[in-house]
């Protein structure tokens, strides 16, 4: 598992870790029911805390990509990434459509909110 | 499980008194014991260890007395300064440790030399720093002790030698019935691999945390004295003046960010920590 970690992104390194995890899940390097290294592994191998790795795992746990498994550690869940999609698609939307009624309301031009996407989609 | 447990412990001599601390460390975990120059860290884990008697207060380390023998066997110790003496060589000095530990792994011991290119037959007095202490923490893991106790053990060795010292404390603490205390000047790398951190200063514990949260959850807001005097003392933690502005620490940037948007709030390090929580101008 490929795993980069920028010790200079503003992004906390367990949110670097989920986010390249989940990744990996959504475009198939990681398969489904396949087991990710144990927590103390992997905080070894980048060379981190244990509870920075953990949180990272209970992130991705609480959202429904891995599943742990008391003793025997955590697999990809078997849901599968059509699924996954699905559902982050959903939220984009209803963030999207909040950000849509803020915008109508408030007299924010379609072109002003499609720069603001635009700008944070490619930070 | 906790593997260190201090409750209200004491010891004074002088002027410098460690007051009533108390703190616990759970089983798995790195935890760093940071504060200034006399702060009293290396009073604390010579305490721990054994090696200084408190005046009051009590001290459970994996369940058992500091006292006890069987718990001592499960304890690797390294002070600042190796005790070993330098005319001994590396060999010689498994040998005697191997008569005071039964669980002495003698094959352990020997792959540790040869991994950190220790010299078995050199004296120890013509190695260099690094060397010496990287003797000292291997000749304390080779009993396989469940608790690590170490004091400002990678002071003063380059960025190769704590590189080193980092992936082997990480290797023993993926038994997860193995814990690490250190006591650390800052040194970013060392920092990295803490799960909590305990903040000593002039004798007492001012902070215990969970690493993470400090570092993602606190931050730092600079601002001008006239945009202090609009905070309410609720929103920050501690302020001190600066010749330039004031610096405020907050608990929770992102709700300070919410509720301020035009006031500048940075990320936090463990050093900023230190400075602030040990600052006198409190205001």
């Amino acid at each position: 598992m490929d795993i980069l970690l920028s010790n200079s992104s503003d992004k906390p390194l367990y949110e670097q870790i989920t986010v390249q995890i989940k990744g990996q899940i959504m475009d198939g390097t990681l398969a489904p029911g396949q087991a990710l290294p144990s927590m103390r592994a992997l905080a070894r191998d980048l060379r981190l805390s244990v509870i920075t790795v953990q949180r990272a795992y209970e992130d991705l746990t609480r959202d429904g990509f891995l599943e742990t498994i008391p003793g025997k550690g955590s697999f990809v869940s078997a849901q599968n990434a059509a699924f996954i999609r699905e559902e982050q698609l959903r939220m984009a939307e209803d963030h999207l459509q909040k950000a849509a009624e803020i915008g109508r309301g408030h007299g924010i031009s379609y072109e002003q909110l499609a720069k603001i996407l635009r700008l944070f989609y490619e930070e | 499980m906790d593997s260190i447990y201090v409750k209200d412990l004491c010891k004074s001599w002088g002027s410098f008194a460690l007051d009533h601390l108390s703190f616990h460390v759970p089983q798995g975990c790195i935890v760093g014991l940071m504060g200034e120059n006399g702060a009293g860290k290396s009073t604390t884990i010579r305490l721990l260890a054994d090696a200084l008697t408190p005046d009051a207060g009590e001290i459970r380390l994996l369940g058992g007395s500091p006292q006890d023998p069987a718990i001592k066997e499960q304890l690797g110790v390294v002070f600042d300064e190796t005790g070993f003496h330098h005319v001994f060589t590396p060999k010689r000095i498994g040998k005697m440790l191997s008569g005071i530990y039964r669980t002495w792994d003698e094959a352990l011991f020997q792959s540790y030399l040869e991994r950190f290119h220790i010299p078995s037959e050199k004296a120890i007095g013509s190695l260099s720093k690094g060397t010496r202490q990287k003797l000292a923490i291997v000749s304390a893991l080779a009993h396989r002790p469940k608790l690590l106790l170490l004091d400002e053990v990678t002071a003063g060795l380059d960025p190769v030698v704590r590189g080193e010292l980092l992936d082997l404390f990480l290797e023993f603490i993926q038994d997860e019935t193995h814990t690490i205390l250190f006591s650390s000047h800052i040194s970013s790398d060392v920092e990295r691999i803490a799960d909590y951190v305990i903040l000593l200063h002039r004798g007492k514990v001012v902070l215990q945390a969970q690493k993470d949260a400090l570092l993602y959850d606190c931050g730092i807001v600079r601002c001008s004295r006239a945009d202090f005097a609009q905070l309410s003392p609720d929103d920050y933690l501690f302020a001190r003046q600066t010749n330039t502005a004031m610096e405020c620490l907050v608990a929770d940037k992102a709700a300070f960010r919410r509720s301020h948007d035009h006031l500048l709030v940075d990320r936090v390090t463990l050093e900023e920590l230190l400075l602030f929580y040990t600052k006198e101008e409190i205001s």
